[in-house]
């Protein structure tokens, strides 16, 4: 059941938000012993919650989200609730405080249901880099689900939650989005507060919702958006409510096709996909111009500079003396050292390796300050391609969802990001949305692809407005079941 | 042979800001308190919490600059210090870099003897303070030998001032008067506290010297732990002698980080340079560029108060006060501003201080009331003021007078008029109690007249008694000098 059906029922009162929360744990028993979505199941905060949601409806309250079960990528803080970034560092600390975008969803009704894996501290694109659990792809449980944000993906997609929480900050919703047949949406960076998520590279991570239809993120994102004084940039300028502008059709939109984002390099069937979206969006009333990003090829490098100098930064904190991990060491170094050497993954302590060298004197220009020039062009890029189009459209990720171990060196998993990075490092609002199916060589189940879209910056409305027209049209989120069980009714 | 050495000093300074609240959280900034009491996400560094700058203190830093004659440029920014240490709870702490708040300015400075001095500013910066470790388990404080450390982090967060002087400072004494200077001018704009006993000043010394007479600097060394004026001045004094005496012994002074021990008056090396820090500066991502409104800093530029060295000037220039009495005035800011409009009233400088200085003082002391909020209004003063210039009461009905006014006795002009106390000039009125003085004491007059010039003295004191103060008393010694040789 789609997170807007949810809510109406539960605030006409249909059913109550107790009874979809006590459905969703009980899907959740059943389902997640394969799928593993969850790191840490909120059940008792869930039911207190759905109870209060009820009371508040008894009286009158009017909740956009009312019963929603959501699922929360275990980057983001709930109070009281364990919050691990799937690390060993982590892997005991209960939050003290809730994250924004999380206390404006529960505000407005929502109820959450459990703390998402998703590879540690959201570095990696397969949920392989988590180092408390494995989740698998419902579609087909021998692959990844996507990554980061690849438990909140799944969990969505097996019918564990409506809504899944994402961050994202170099694609970590929209692939995952793409590989579970599902809606990722990442805003403009600023639109959601970053209070309270758990920062892997601050000037990229933006949090974003997950979900089964355009209208379901539209949903989300109209509760989390908007300024937020405990986060310094956190924009504030007024929010355009989203979920009632989702249009029937592209009338009057320009679409720009990337030239250099070729999709013949993605095979055949995906090639022809692309093209089939493409020529949807036109059948929709879009004229179809072609524009160049000829810096985007130089996103990648400039984004494994950037979020790895920031992120060997904001880990710095997880030091062992006042929360988390601590392994005892003869002096305060040598704890220091033995903490963060047990407490870190290889992916996290290449990151960590990287920035800190990027940020060393006598590299600092030559990494980092070339990285931010190299970003403001890709930024210009965009600016002028959007000078002769509204919207872009393009691939969301290099392939369909992979199989376990597939990427085991870092750069073919680092590629996976190529066609959402460039959008991250611009800051602006992309999506992913299912675009079709294919069953990849030596699989035998069908997986889903997404198309990503991308509007200029504050232009969400007529991004979720557009995809809105191009999911009804084309549907293709319907056209196969997860592997998994039947989603409950 | 051994050369003239000329020692040159630089002093940074790190002032605690007195702002109602932290500098990127909403915990209140108080002294001391229970260990962790005034915390919270942000400044504990949770994981997720974000900074988000508070306004007021980067306008004091603004203000600050501007009573030194800063250059404040139109765009600022935070950058991040990496390093490890664990009483800094995100293991970074929030800086300025290479774009501070505030560049140049002077800060000027008198001697003891009055002489007016100044040395530049290089910047003024903003940045966070450390929590504060206490180190436990071995007896003595210490780190070395301790078994744990306990940590408090009510002061991280806390903002924190970093102004930073050109190497223009030349004596032990210069450093000392220019941190006077700096101190006074801060308790003026009433940004800090300035109380280096609390911390909320804390100070380093680079010191080096070269041949007097050259340009180049020479190589510097560090001074650390200095927890008072007098350990500033004794530490840099220290350490130039033993820069001198290094060199004049044909050896060389490493670059070097020094602390200075205050029991046995020596400073003693710390870490040296190559074991410095690579901090790994870069702007910090969680917080945008800051854009300094010009209509901010012109409004802040008129509404700066007056400042201690314009203060100093006019006293000692124009009002001809001493340094002492200046200096006095103006560690007591508002005495100092209930002076200034005595004297934009009395137009009588050292008569106002003398009052201001003197007699009310010691009421003030006394009482424990201060002179600007006792019921002696500025008006008031500067009638008595007026009265004693235009000589209509004399000093010591003017003591008398400001007794009364402490009490809430109002005008003085009015309690002269009242009860009659103007001093009496009129001659004639004199006269009379001159004759009657010299009549009721005519063996005191015959000793006059037989040489005994002394007892003048006591017979004017007589005609002053008789007119119950009034009396002009220069008028009347003359009057009774020429009585006794008619
Ligand atoms: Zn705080």
């Amino acid at each position: 059941m789609n997170a807007a059906e949810i809510a109406r029922d539960v605030s006409a009162r249909r059913v109550s938000a107790a009874e979809v929360t006590a459905a969703t744990l009980a899907r959740v028993q059943a389902v997640d012993g394969d799928v593993g979505a969850y790191l840490t199941l909120l059940g008792e905060i869930a039911r207190s919650s759905a109870a209060r949601v009820d009371e508040r409806i008894a009286a009158g309250e009017h909740l956009a989200l009312a019963g929603v079960p959501i699922a929360l990528k275990d980057n983001m803080c709930l109070e009281g609730a364990r919050t691990t970034c799937a690390s060993k560092i982590l892997e005991h600390w209960i939050a003290p405080y809730t994250a924004t975008a999380v206390a404006r969803l529960l505000e407005a009704g929502a109820i959450p249901i459990g703390k998402a894996n998703c590879d540690e501290f959201a570095m990696g694109s397969s949920c392989e880099n988590s180092a408390l659990g494995v989740t698998r792809n419902p579609y087909d449980l021998a692959r990844v689900p996507g990554g980061s944000s690849g438990g909140s993906a799944a969990a969505v997609a097996a019918g564990e939650a409506a809504i899944g929480l994402g961050s994202d900050t170099g694609g970590s919703i929209r692939e995952p989005a793409a590989f579970c047949n599902l809606v990722g949406f990442k805003p403009t960076y600023g639109r959601v507060s970053r209070y309270g998520l758990i920062a892997f590279a601050s000037s990229l991570d933006q949090i974003g919702p997950l979900a089964r239809s355009v209208e379901d993120a539209a949903l989300a994102y109209d509760i989390m958006a908007g300024y937020d004084p405990m986060d310094a940039t956190s924009l504030d300028r007024p929010v355009e409510r989203t979920a009632d502008s989702l249009r029937a059709d592209l009338a009057g939109l320009r679409v720009g096709i990337v030239r250099e984002f070729d999709t013949k390099a993605l095979g055949e069937r995906s090639d022809a996909l692309y093209r089939e979206a493409y020529r949807d969006l036109e059948r929709l009333g879009a004229e179809l111009v072609d524009v160049s990003l000829p810096t985007a090829d130089y996103g990648l490098a400039t984004y494994y500079l950037i979020a790895p100098a920031e992120c060997s930064s904001n880990l710095a904190r997880f030091d062992g003396v006042r929360y988390g991990l601590r392994v005892e060491g003869a002096d305060v170094r040598a704890m220091y050292d033995n903490t963060r050497a047990a407490g870190f993954g290889p992916e996290v302590k290449r990151r960590i390796l990287i920035g800190t060298h990027a940020l060393s004197s006598g590299y600092y220009d030559a990494y980092y300050v070339r990285a931010q020039k190299a970003r403001t062009l890709i930024a210009r890029d965009f600016e002028r391609a959007f000078a002769q189009c509204d919207l872009i459209a393009c691939p969301a990720a290099s392939c369909p969802a992979f199989v376990f171990a597939a990427k085991s060196d870092p750069y073919s998993m680092y590629l996976m990001d190529y066609y959402t990075i460039p959008m991250s490092l611009a800051g602006l609002p992309a999506l992913s949305v299912p675009c079709g199916w294919t069953v990849p060589e030596g699989g035998n189940l069908p997986l889903p692809i997404g198309l990503q879209l991308c509007a200029p910056l504050f232009g969400e409305k007529l991004l979720l407005g557009a995809a809105a027209a191009y999911e009804r049209a084309t549907n293709h989120a319907l056209a196969h079941p997860a592997q998994i069980g039947t989603v409950p009714a | 042979m051994n050369r003239a050495w000329e020692p040159v000093i630089g002093i940074e300074c790190h002032v605690e800001l007195k702002t109602a609240t932290k500098m990127f959280c909403g915990c209140r900034n108080e002294f001391g308190g229970e260990p962790n009491t005034k915390t919270c996400p942000v400044c504990l560094g949770m994981p997720g919490a974000l900074p988000v700058p508070n306004a007021k203190a980067i306008e004091q830093i603004v203000r600050t600059g501007l009573a030194f004659g800063a250059e404040i440029p139109a765009f600022s920014k935070f950058d991040r210090k990496n390093y490890f240490y664990p009483d800094m709870p995100k293991d970074y702490q929030i800086s300025q870099y290479d774009m501070p708040l505030t560049v140049g300015g002077i800060v000027k400075y008198w001697l003891e003897d009055g002489t007016m001095k100044q040395c530049r500013l290089t910047r003024i910066h903003l940045e966070e303070d450390t929590g504060k470790s206490t180190h436990a388990g071995s007896g003595d404080g210490r780190i070395a030998g301790s078994s744990y450390s306990l940590l408090d982090f009510n002061r991280a967060g806390v903002p924190l001032m970093e102004c930073v002087s050109e190497p223009e400072l030349h004596s032990a004494r210069d450093a000392v008067a220019y941190l006077e200077s700096l101190r006074r001018t801060l308790l003026a704009l009433e940004v800090s506290d300035v109380k280096m006993e609390e911390g909320s000043l804390r100070c380093d010394a680079n010191v080096s010297v070269r041949v007097a007479g050259t340009t180049e600097l020479g190589t510097k060394s560090e001074i650390k732990n200095m927890n008072s004026f007098r350990s500033v001045e004794r530490a840099i004094a220290s350490e130039i002698a033993r820069q001198i005496e290094v060199l004049d012994s044909g050896g060389r002074v490493v670059q070097e980080t020094r602390g200075w021990d205050e029991l046995h008056g020596v400073t003693h090396p710390m870490r040296s340079k190559e074991e410095a820090h690579d901090y790994r500066y870069f702007p910090d991502p969680d917080l945008v560029p800051l854009a300094i409104a010009r209509n901010d800093v012109e409004r802040w530029k008129e509404k700066l108060p007056t400042l201690p060295c314009e203060r100093f000037e006019r006293y000692t220039g124009e009002y001809g006060l001493s340094v002492n009495a200046a200096a006095q005035l103006i560690d007591n800011i508002p005495l100092a501003r209930y002076f200034d409009e005595v004297v934009a009233r009395s137009e009588n400088p050292q008569q106002s201080s003398n009052f201001v200085l003197g007699e009310l003082s010691r009421l003030a002391n006394e009482t424990g009331v201060a002179v600007g909020d006792s019921n002696v209004t500025v008006e008031h003063l500067a009638e008595l003021v007026a009265l004693v210039q235009s000589k209509r009461i004399n000093s010591k009905i003017a003591k008398e007078l400001l007794a009364r006014m402490w009490e809430g006795g109002g005008s003085p002009n009015a309690i002269v008029e009242r009860e009659g106390l103007a001093q009496t000039s009129d001659p004639s009125a004199v006269e009379r109690f001159v004759d009657e003085v010299l009549a009721a004491n005519a063996a005191v007059v015959a000793d006059y007249k037989a040489g005994k010039t002394n007892v003048l003295g006591f017979l004017v004191g007589q005609v002053m008694k008789a007119s119950r103060g009034k009396a002009d008393p220069a008028l009347a010694n003359e009057l009774v000098k020429k009585k006794l040789s008619s």
